[in-house]
């Protein structure tokens, strides 16, 4: 029987039902003020800084890979294939996001290139993430609506931990790979992804099949795992960084709210933390205002920093708060940091019943 | 045997109140319209809101010929409507427009 204290993260649950009933779906979501004139000069496109941060990264992961390789065999490697596996498996988070978003280069098929090459370093397939994304800005953390709910209450520790080396994401991803190489999708992706789009869907599982099948023969042929190393491995050895960020954005705060600033974080990251993560450690910033690109983030959080509650002023600041939160959901699952808003507005939407704000 | 449909023809704004390469939303008779004008100086419009979730796309970015949704960033060609891609798939609906002395004028059937 259903622990009816837990609540039902799938999309085709009770909880799915219930937000809609409740006006959570597709809602009116709080937006800071900012003039129109100001909002356009920050959602201005240009090519130069994703051009730059691209280069760099590539040139990073050729000069690690090349040390990598270069060391092989040795303990000296390790470092470069750490270099190399932050660069491939925590980098691409952060570059499929702008560029599924469309917004990191002004150029559309530069979007496109780095998007689908991010999206394979990372393994997430770019139909179904375009998607499941679309959903996720849509109901931010709404249950039931939002497939991209990373930690759900009460928390699982011991998957947090194992997701540092994409064990859950990627048993996961591969299961799906094979649904989908079969020309088939799980119900619940049919929820959010369009019948015109589905196609695309089975294409892509076959290529990513192949491709690692293939790395799989080149490793056994010549009786080495370097091959891996560089395409596959990478996903899971060097996602740890991803998920450190990742972790930043939504994980102890409320649920079911109609306010950014109630259920995601702006923390200030060091200028290599914020390379990697592409600024994206704005995060009520970008879930406010998704067509600022990137690298407009700062400027727009100096905007409307008055009307938000007080950014961390570090990751440490934050983890100070996210890892005693998830340890208390875990005994009380209704329990959820509450931000503190600036006193002049009130957040649209009510949170669910039950639910116990923090102190 | 051809049809024709009647047109009325509404006062939306001034001419001058778009910038070029912008939008504006105008509201009539409980429907919402977005107007375009465009950086050759043409004016355009279509239905206010993203046929993918319901946005007001007069809040989104104009880029020569298009209009990205604010919300999920959905493409339209504002002069023809087309939907460019994911997560767009359906067209929005235009409507002619006309200029006279100064005023933006909206052809609504």
């Amino acid at each position: 029987m259903a622990d009816p204290t837990r609540r039902d993260y799938s999309l085709i649950g009770l909880d799915s039902r219930l937000a809609v009933e409740r006006g959570l779906a597709t809602a009116e979501w709080y937006k800071c003020p900012v003039d129109r004139k100001t909002m356009k000069e920050l959602m201005k496109r240009s090519d130069g800084p994703a051009i730059r941060d691209t280069l760099l990264w590539f040139a990073f992961l050729a000069a690690s890979g090349f040390g990598g390789w270069w060391f092989w065999g040795t303990w000296w490697a390790v470092p470069f294939f750490i270099v190399y596996g932050v660069l491939y498996g925590s980098a691409s988070d952060s570059r499929w996001h702008e560029c599924g978003h469309g917004t990191a280069f002004k150029t559309r098929w530069m979007n496109d290139v780095v998007y689908h090459i991010a999206c394979f370093m990372i393994l997430r397939e770019p139909t179904v993430w375009r998607w499941s994304h679309t959903r996720h800005h849509t109901d931010t953390i709404i249950v039931g609506r939002d497939p991209e709910i990373g930690v759900q209450r009460p928390p699982n520790i011991f998957g947090i931990l194992i997701q540092l080396f994409a064990i859950k994401s990627t048993w996961a991803t591969f299961k799906k790979l094979c649904i989908h190489a079969t020309g088939r999708l799980t119900a619940e992706e049919k929820t959010f992804i369009p019948e015109s789009e589905q196609h695309k869907v089975y294409g892509v599982a076959r290529i990513y099949l192949a491709i690692f099948a293939a790395v799989a023969v080149w490793c056994f042929a010549i009786g080495s795992i370097l091959p891996a190393m560089f395409i596959g491995l990478p996903t899971f050895y060097g996602c740890f960084m991803g998920v450190f960020f990742g972790l930043t954005q939504h994980a102890g705060l409320d649920e079911d709210v109609l306010d950014h600033r109630l259920n995601s974080r702006t923390v200030y990251m060091n200028p290599v933390f914020r390379f990697l993560y592409l600024n994206m450690n704005y995060h009520v910033e970008h879930h406010m205002f998704p067509m600022v690109p990137y690298h407009a983030l700062p400027r727009l959080h100096e905007v409307i920093k008055a009307d938000c509650p007080k950014p961390y002023s570090s990751c440490w600041d934050a983890y100070k708060e996210i890892i005693p939160a998830l340890l208390r959901q875990r005994r009380e699952p209704g329990w959820y940091v509450k931000r503190p808003l600036p006193g002049h507005v009130e957040p649209l939407g009510a949170p669910p019943p039950g639910l116990v704000a923090a102190e | 045997m051809t049809s024709t449909i009647a047109v009325t023809w509404v006062d939306a704004c001034a001419a001058d109140e778009i910038d070029e390469e912008d939008v504006i939303r105008f509201d009539h008779a409980g429907r919402t319209f977005a107007i375009f004008r465009s950086p050759d100086d043409a004016y355009f419009a279509t239905d206010g809101l993203c046929t993918h979730e319901k946005v007001h796309l007069a809040d989104g970015l104009v880029m020569d010929n298009i209009i990205e949704c604010p919300k999920h960033n959905g493409r339209f060609d504002y002069r023809t409507g087309a939907a460019k891609g994911a997560p767009v798939c359906v067209d929005l609906k235009t409507y002619p427009v006309r200029i006279e002395k100064g005023r933006v004028l909206i052809g609504l059937d």
